[in-house]
């Protein structure tokens, strides 16, 4: 705590700036097109400090959540490469919440623009959306972007400070800079004198950084394009990293809460009297839509706050899930919110066809289930507000537990510790809400407030449900005609209410991605997002639109292909031919890795999908067994391009991590509601893959697009649809309803 | 009541129902140890009581019948376990909440079966969850600790 308050305290400073045990190095940016009217208030983003030179190696600064995705390591070697320091020197730490470490990424994300279609988005992204971003300040991590955004970013923080310790040498040594080279943390001079860049740091924090520093030859890269140990690893497996359930402070208390399980419904009345004389029970705090017992321990806590009786009113939508299908399908009867793609005529291609196929696929509401339960830890003393949480948000936190607590945003300080998983969950805030409301009940003493599993199964903001209606026509050569419709709730929509009180009209592009952006050069091809109104609690969930549109999308592309004699994997190489060559690859090589050519063995079936998502083009192939007691997943086989591959071990464990995760929806994954309430409470009844479930996954990086994309969330959308796919291959059904597990058994 | 915990007896005086997860973390301190679910659906608090794995969420203090060794000291000080070797060279853990679970089970696992089959492992350890699927890095790294451990 003492060494983070320390670097929060450097970013108020401006300019490059020494201070005591260390130097903060600045890098900023301008805008490079003068043109816009908006740039020169562009004074918010004054510094960037990205790098810390300590007296035993140097601490970058990598302001992204660290939920499992290795990328504080990744945002540390970005800035090591240019910096020239020896890898074993280096640390990370998340840092303070900052308008300064905006994530334009994620704004990106949310364009209505079909990536693969690369021209006038980037036009248009550079002009209008990157100023706005900057002006908002919103430090987010999500939508995969972390790497893409911090990629050129971070590398010029290196090299700037690099430009500026060789400077510092050059006026030491009286030699002209062009003399001189570094090497692992040393300025080298022509005849061999060595000056650290520990001694060097305070001469050059008074040297004015380049604003444009030249980047290395990527041919010439020491870490970036290779496998590096994690800078976590070791903490992680000693038992010695800290997450931020595991905040210890003095004299500390410790908090259970119950709200609402009929959610967003109003808390009528409630008793504690039995909970007031538990033991190790200090207070009982009335949070308005529930109740926290504060007390001695964790244990102690929960127990108490099991007894207190609470009388609960009604959720504010229909109290069962065939009700609230029956919302989410009504949704149909309205205009659609956008048509984001509409290719040739597809209503005439379509009612002018013999043979229409008509399908209506199905999805259910998810819990996120981070592994480690939401939990804050708050500290209100002096009037000044702390905040221990793992996040993916830290500055929209921030004020909302300023507006809270009734205090400026400078006097709330928000620690960001390592998360037990985030995956969408950690970028909302009402967990550290009921822990800002706990600690003002108790000023001055810290309140740890853990959930239980049960409460945070029953309180997520879930992966919307969704139905997708879809059409079809398909000829001796492939599809010609393809419609869908798809109605579910509006993540983006109920992101944006919460975070900044009201939604932004216009075209809804994550109800729609992962079937509208698809490079499939269809003829009559169109797609309609329509918004559900429901008050169901959704949010973001790995992969967002993608995770329910790609499960749709490419069963529906394998019916199309079934009912066409056609082989789904060259029906897609041939729709992408001339669309999009780097996701023709990754399906070419997926077919290759999986010996798509010859059949598989008896008793055994395959399916292929393919999404684009976050700039990676992603291919799976799934096989499956038939066992005497069900079906199991043997391999999963899994092409990906990411345009530049970074950390290629890192990547590879990424790609698994999001098949696992899409595998554990598609076998099981389902919240269902009874009497308002969520059905689920724990892993007994939302189970996800275990250890003797878990396929074989064989992967393949692949460079061939430009630049640099995401690759923490790709890997999921497909792998729903190939499981589904395989299935169909394998016994002939063909399941439109996930999760899977309702209809057939896994073992 | 007396609790033995990494090579120190305590004298601790909490309620006997409360769970030994409880009692490591918010009265010890050992916040290796994790809550996941607190009905031993999950293994993210498993522990070893005389070097066999429990769960320590469903595990009331009273009823702790041996000594008891968290992740905190699986290894002496300063040294790594040969399993949590393993992990650092597969480079195992993603978030790594999961993990103290995992390499608890896993240690305890090869401490009897210094060869397990594939088959061993699914039964030693497809009781602690890992959302991030770890799951095959796992594996691995539990062949080749055991591999070492053989050689050793």
């Amino acid at each position: 705590m003492g060494r983070f308050a320390r670097i929060a305290r450097r970013t108020f400073l401006v300019g490059s700036a020494a201070i005591a045990g260390g130097v903060a190095f600045g890098y900023y940016q301008y805008r490079k097109k003068p043109a816009n009217p908006l740039s020169p208030a562009a004074g918010e983003v004054t510094l960037n400090p990205y790098l810390l030179i300590t007296q035993d190696g140097v601490t970058v600064i990598t302001p992204r959540a660290e939920m499992g995705q290795g990328i504080h390591t990744t945002l540390a070697a970005l800035v090591a490469e240019e910096l020239d320091v020896a890898w074993d020197t280096v640390r990370a730490e998340h840092g303070p919440a900052s308008a300064t470490y905006y994530n334009i990424g994620v704004v990106r994300a949310g364009l209505p623009f079909a990536d693969y279609r690369e021209s006038g988005t980037h036009e248009f992204v550079e002009n209008v959306i990157d100023v706005p971003g900057k002006f908002f300040g919103v430090q987010v991590t999500g939508a995969s972007a972390s790497t893409v955004e911090a990629f050129e970013k971070m590398r010029k923080a290196g090299a700037a400070a690099r430009h500026a310790l060789v400077e510092a040498a050059a006026r030491r040594l009286g030699e002209p800079a062009a003399a001189l080279t570094t090497a692992d943390g040393f300025v080298i001079a022509a005849d061999g004198t060595k000056l650290s860049y520990r001694e060097l740091a305070r001469d050059a924090a008074e040297i004015e950084p380049l604003r444009d520093p030249p980047l290395k030859d990527p041919a010439t890269w020491r870490y970036l394009g290779t496998s590096l140990p994690r800078l976590d690893m070791e903490a992680k497996i000693a038992g010695s990293a800290r997450f931020g359930i595991d905040v210890r402070l003095d004299g500390m208390l410790y908090a259970a809460v119950r709200a609402n399980p009929r959610l967003g419904g109003e808390m009528k009345s409630f008793d504690a009297t039995a909970a007031r004389d538990m033991p190790g029970v200090r207070k009982i705090v009335d949070l308005g839509d529930g109740v926290g017992v504060i007390a001695t321990n964790t244990w102690r806590a929960f127990t108490a706050v099991d007894a207190v009786e609470i009388v609960w009113g009604d959720a504010p939508y229909p109290p069962d899930s065939a009700g609230i299908f029956d919302e989410i399908a009504k949704a149909f009867d309205s205009r659609p919110n956008a048509t984001l793609r509409d290719d040739g005529n597809v209503d005439k291609a379509i009612a002018g066809a013999a043979g229409v196929i008509e399908a209506e696929y199905r999805v259910p509401y998810l819990a996120h289930a981070t592994m480690e339960p939401m939990n804050a830890t708050a500290l209100l003393k002096d009037g000044r507000l702390q905040l221990w949480t793992g996040n993916q948000a830290p500055t929209i936190l921030r004020g909302q537990a300023a507006t809270i607590a009734g205090l400026d945003e400078a006097d709330v300080l928000v620690h960001t510790p390592y998360m037990g998983g985030g995956f969408g969950r950690r970028g909302e805030y009402d967990c550290s809400n009921q822990a800002v409301k706990l600690a003002m009940a108790v000023p001055g003493t810290a309140v740890k407030l853990t959930w239980t599993r049960e409460e945070d199964m029953r309180h997520d903001f879930y992966r919307p449900a969704a139905i997708a209606r879809m059409k079809g026509v398909v000829g001796a050569q492939g599809p010609v005609a393809l419609k869908a419709d798809i109605a579910a709730q509006s993540v983006s929509r109920a992101l944006a209410r919460r975070a900044v009180g009201f939604a932004f009209p216009g075209p809804d592009r994550l109800l729609v991605e992962g079937a509208f952006d698809q490079p499939y050069g269809i003829p009559n091809y169109q797609v309609n997002g329509h918004i559900a109104r429901l008050a169901v609690p959704v949010g973001a969930w790995r992969s967002v639109g993608n995770s329910y549109n790609a499960f749709a999308h490419e069963c529906f592309l394998d019916e199309l292909a079934a009912a066409g004699g056609l082989d789904p994997v060259q029906m897609r190489l041939d729709l992408m031919a001339g669309v999009h060559e780097p996701s023709r690859k990754v399906v070419a090589a997926v077919a290759e890795m999986a010996n798509w050519a010859a059949p598989p063995a008896d008793g055994r079936g395959r399916g292929v999908a393919f999404t684009y998502s976050f700039g990676s083009p992603t291919a799976q192939i799934v096989e499956i067994s038939q066992q005497a007691g069900g079906i199991r997943i043997e391999k999963v086989w899994c092409a990906m391009d990411v345009g530049t591959a970074l950390d290629p071990r890192n990547i590879d464990a990424q790609i698994g991590s999001a098949i696992i995760f899409g595998l554990s929806a598609a076998v099981s994954g389902e919240i269902s509601f009874v009497d308002g309430a969520v059905a689920q409470s724990n892993f007994y009844d939302y189970d996800v893959l275990r250890m003797y479930q878990a396929p074989d996954i064989e992967t393949r990086i692949l460079e061939n697009s430009d630049g640099i994309s995401g690759t923490g969330e790709p890997g999921t959308p497909p792998s729903i649809p190939a499981l589904a796919n395989a299935v169909f291959d394998l016994t002939g059904r063909r399941i439109r309803e996930l999760p899977l597990g309702n209809a057939i058994r896994f073992v | 009541m007396k609790l033995t915990v990494n090579g120190a007896t305590h004298e601790i005086d909490v309620e006997p129902d409360m769970p030994l997860l409880w009692v490591l973390r918010d009265e010890f301190g050992l916040t290796g140890t994790k809550f996941g679910c607190g009905v031993a659906m999950c293994g993210a608090c498993t522990v070893h009581v005389d070097g066999r794995p429990r769960r320590s969420c469903v595990l009331a203090v009273a009823d702790v019948d041996g000594d008891v060794t968290t992740i905190e000291a699986l290894a002496r000080p300063g040294t790594l376990h040969a399993v949590q070797r393993a992990w650092v060279e597969h480079q195992v853990a993603q978030c790594g909440y999961c993990q103290p679970g995992q390499i608890m089970a896993a240690a305890a696992l090869l401490d009897g079966n210094t060869d397990p089959t594939d088959a061993d492992i699914d039964s030693a350890m497809s009781g602690i969850l890992c959302r991030c699927g770890t799951y095959a890095r796992i594996r691995a790294a539990i062949h080749d600790a055991a591999g070492k451990m053989r050689g050793a």
